[in-house]
């Protein structure tokens, strides 16, 4: 390893600081704000200590929230706030850690702006350095903010700098696995699949391991970052030494990463891609084979990460129904919600909230292609063609909604059969957990229709349909927490899903929500037949 | 009849003045060449014709249809090569030739099959993988198998090699030779020299000349730099000498090609040390233009 390797570092970060000059603030900011908003909804929700062991206790005793988001380490605003935000925090920090690797470094690579770079005096290794110095650091201040903050909040500071840490100490494993995963890939769209299935594997580990500490299945946590992340429990014991796992991992990681680095060309990947079909075939003919072609891996993707999740709930809910079965005195607590299946149902209630707005992120995502079809000027070729811009558009936004429509079932029917074969009656919960998922559908196509308008009509923008997004999900939590005028709550097309488990199906609501839907696409059609394209 | 037809063409990019006025007409059957520098507005004058965007004003019909109301017949009739090409990442260069034949309406296999052979292209790598120059063929591949009235080209030998660029000029010449229209833009002034039958120059989106070649034959002036053992005088008698300019030992000015023989009499009694010369190049052209002009509108 020579010195020259490294050389040009520093300009490589102020370059990146300069480029992410928005989206680093943002990221930096926003897993402190949660932690600090979650600490006073609980302040004021639950604020004598005895109305905190009540709440700590419920939640430790149902196996389905252990799993989602781990145990209380203690009874305590600050035990609550923890567990709380741990693992949104965790998605927020690992995906913004990894996202911002792979962009200045193979996304780089891919589209040959390294080149332009690398011919200067910027030695191999500096990319991934600059990288790693900027996220690491990033990282660091998210661990100073969420500390300054609880501390200022009045809780106690070593559980704050405890849970400080451990946000950054996510923060910079997944950094190191997203500068591996750099050097095996040869596209960016590769290595953040390797970074996103990591993720979604140590999120599984952990979730398997908490769920079943009793019968001494949590060396399973201990096999994951995610799992590191509440073992050092902070405001409870605060193990100091699993930071020691932490760093352990961090160095071993970007060790491989530079190795990896230095046994390859400018440009390709450690992982070769495949050869082509030298003739298309004959099927790709139409603009929505085309579309289909461009979907579909990620579609499948999808569908898999949510019927994985879905395993995952319908087996938690199992064991939930199973050990109330097993213990009267539980059964006899959660009577008083409404019994078992109330609980199991609430379970599978809340697990939908999350995946309505994952799916509807996945909306999303699906309509702005169309966008970058555009921005990246592939659409001139198709449009150069006898397909009208009305066919081209409609087809991706054909797959956006049958797209939204197959990963929600994936969860609905895998959940639904994990649930009903192992609690026997198949026939009863399928059909019901499946008409509870889809109920998102019309939701989650309002999402991708506010897209639809954005780039339509003022394409500029159309990355704010995110934004939105952020807006739904923030009154959603807030509302949850805090009290906010039904009118304002009514914004979100979210607060109109009925909730089919528990009051059953409302078929009105469903209706209107799509016909929004149907208008928002319209009205994005109508604009982007009137503009001028790129 | 003519197969493009612009009057008047105007188009803002919010305020910024894209296109000031433009004509332009391409007749049938011919290959028009339509040059000028990076960003004079000859991407946007061909993007217009294939109503991807908007005009402000003026009017213009392509193969006697309106591009903005009937692009989709129309785009069944003519075939586009995109200035910057950008294909999909995980697509084979085979399969986009096909797919985009097949959009605007079939192509002859035996005809993709040449083609292929001919630009010595490998169409079973992913996209991503291609350089400049072969995302350029996928694109002339596709444009060159399909059987249309019309070409629309913007600067398509961009990241060719020299042997590709031949390659590419004999299909221009065997489409010209089927009685098909070509529209070139380009900025290399031999590649329209050796095509075109007439040619457009733009300049800051506006047309700052047209015609035949023999019509801008004083835009092939080839211009001069000579180093003699004694300083020469008398140049500017000679007829055909211009932008004479004597610096000592040194002296650089700019001949027309029917007039270099005489001036090769006239220089050698000075004692030739060294002489170069070379075509003018666009820039010359436009920094000649633009001294006119603001001469002009200085007078």
């Amino acid at each position: 390893m020579k010195v020259g390797e490294f050389s040009g570092t520093g300009v490589l970060i102020r370059l990146i600081l300069r480029r992410d000059r928005l989206l680093l603030p943002i990221w930096i900011a926003v897993p402190p704000l949660f932690v600090i908003l979650v600490a006073s909804a609980f302040v004021s929700l639950y604020p004598t200590a005895a109305s905190q062991q009540t709440i700590a206790a419920q939640i430790v005793n149902g196996p389905g929230l252990v799993a989602l988001l781990g145990p209380v380490s203690a009874p305590t605003i600050g035990g609550l706030a923890a567990w709380r935000s741990g693992i949104f925090a965790a998605v927020i920090v690992a995906g913004a850690n990894a996202l911002t690797v792979i962009r200045h470094t193979r996304t780089d690579e891919e589209t040959g702006r390294y080149e332009l770079l690398g011919s200067g005096a910027v030695g191999r290794r500096a990319p991934l350095s600059a990288s790693l110095v900027v996220t690491l650091g990033a990282d660091l201040a998210i661990a100073a903010l969420v500390t300054v903050g609880l501390v200022a909040f009045g809780l106690p500071v070593a559980g704050s700098v405890a849970l400080g840490l451990s946000f950054a100490a996510v923060g910079w494993t997944f950094a190191a696995i997203a500068g591996v995963a750099a050097q095996l890939a040869e596209s960016a769209g590769v290595a953040r699949g390797i970074a996103a299935a990591i993720f979604v594997l140590f999120y599984v580990l952990r979730a398997v391991g908490d769920a079943n500490e009793q019968s001494g299945q949590s060396w399973l946590s201990w096999m994951s970052p995610l799992g590191w992340m509440r073992l050092v429990e902070p405001f409870a014991s605060e193990r100091w030494g699993v930071f020691a796992l932490f760093f352990g991992a961090v160095i071993v990681l970007i060790a491989m990463a530079y190795a990896l680095s230095s046994r390859r060309d400018v440009g390709a990947g450690i992982l070769r891609p495949r050869l082509g079909p030298a003739r298309a075939s004959p099927r790709l003919r139409s603009p929505l084979a085309l579309a289909w072609r461009l979907h579909r891996r990620t579609m499948l993707a999808w569908a898999a990460m949510f019927a994985i999740y879905g395993v995952m709930v319908g087996y938690l809910a199992k064991t939930t129904a199973d050990l109330l079965a097993a213990n009267p005195q539980l059964a006899n607590l959660f009577a008083h919600f409404g019994g078992a299946s109330a609980y199991t149902d609430a379970l599978f209630t809340l697990s939908l909230t999350f995946l309505g707005w994952i799916a509807a992120a996945y909306a999303i995502t699906a309509t702005l292609r169309l966008q970058s079809e555009e921005v990246e000027r592939r659409v001139d070729h198709v449009l150069a063609t006898a397909v009208s811009r009305l066919r081209w558009a409609t087809s991706d936004l054909t797959l956006m909604v049958i797209g939204s429509a197959v990963v929600l079932a994936a969860f609905g029917l895998s959940a639904g059969l994990t649930y009903g074969l192992s609690a026997g009656n198949v026939g009863y919960e399928l059909p019901r957990i499946v008409v509870a998922t889809l109920a998102y559908l019309p939701a989650v196509w309002v999402l991708g229709g506010i897209a639809m308008a954005f780039y339509g009509i003022i394409p500029r923008f159309a990355l704010l349909s995110w934004g939105v997004l952020g807006a739904f999900i923030g009154l959603e939590i807030v509302g949850e927490t805090l009290q906010v005028s039904q009118s304002i709550l009514d914004i979100s097309p979210f607060a109109h899903v009925p909730a089919v488990l528990v009051s059953g199906v409302s078929v009105m609501p469903l209706v209107s929500l799509a016909l929004v839907a149907l208008a928002l696409i319209i009205a994005g059609l109508i604009g982007f037949q009137c503009r001028s394209i790129g | 009849m003519s197969v493009i037809q612009i009057q008047s063409l105007t188009k803002y990019y919010g305020k910024t003045l894209a296109l000031d006025d433009v004509d332009l007409t391409v007749e049938d059957g011919e290959v028009f060449g339509f040059i000028g520098p990076n960003g004079a507005g000859k991407t946007t004058t061909l993007r217009i014709l294939l109503g991807l965007l908007r005009k402000n004003a003026g009017h213009v019909s392509v193969l006697g249809a309106d591009p903005w109301r009937d692009a989709v017949a129309l785009h069944r009739r003519l075939a586009y090569v995109p200035g910057d090409v950008s294909l999909w990442p995980n697509l084979s260069g085979g399969e986009v030739i096909d797919l985009l034949g097949r959009l605007r309406g079939g192509f002859d296999q035996s005809r993709r099959d040449e083609l292929v052979e001919r630009f010595k292209f490998d169409p079973t790598k992913p996209c991503r993988t291609y350089s400049t120059g072969n995302r350029q063929k996928v694109a002339l591949i596709a444009a060159f198998v399909s059987d249309v009235e019309l070409f629309i080209l913007d600067e398509p030998t961009l990241g060719l090699d020299p042997l590709m660029e031949a390659v590419f000029r004999d299909c221009v010449t065997e489409v010209k030779q089927a009685g098909k229209t070509v529209l070139l833009s380009s900025h290399i002034l031999a590649e329209v020299e050796a095509l075109c039958d007439r040619i457009s120059i733009i300049n800051e989106g506006a047309i700052v000349e047209s015609g035949t070649l023999a019509e801008l034959r004083h835009l092939t002036r080839i211009s001069v730099s000579v180093e003699t053992a004694h300083p020469v005088t008398g140049l500017n008698e000679l007829p055909g000498v211009h932008n004479i300019r004597v610096d000592g030992a040194r002296a650089h000015f700019t001949v027309d090609a029917g007039s270099i023989n005489r001036v090769m009499e006239h220089l050698t009694p000075f004692d030739v040390r060294a002489l170069t010369s070379a075509p003018p190049t666009l820039e010359d052209l436009f920094l000649h233009h633009y001294e006119l002009q603001t001469g002009e509108s200085a007078r």
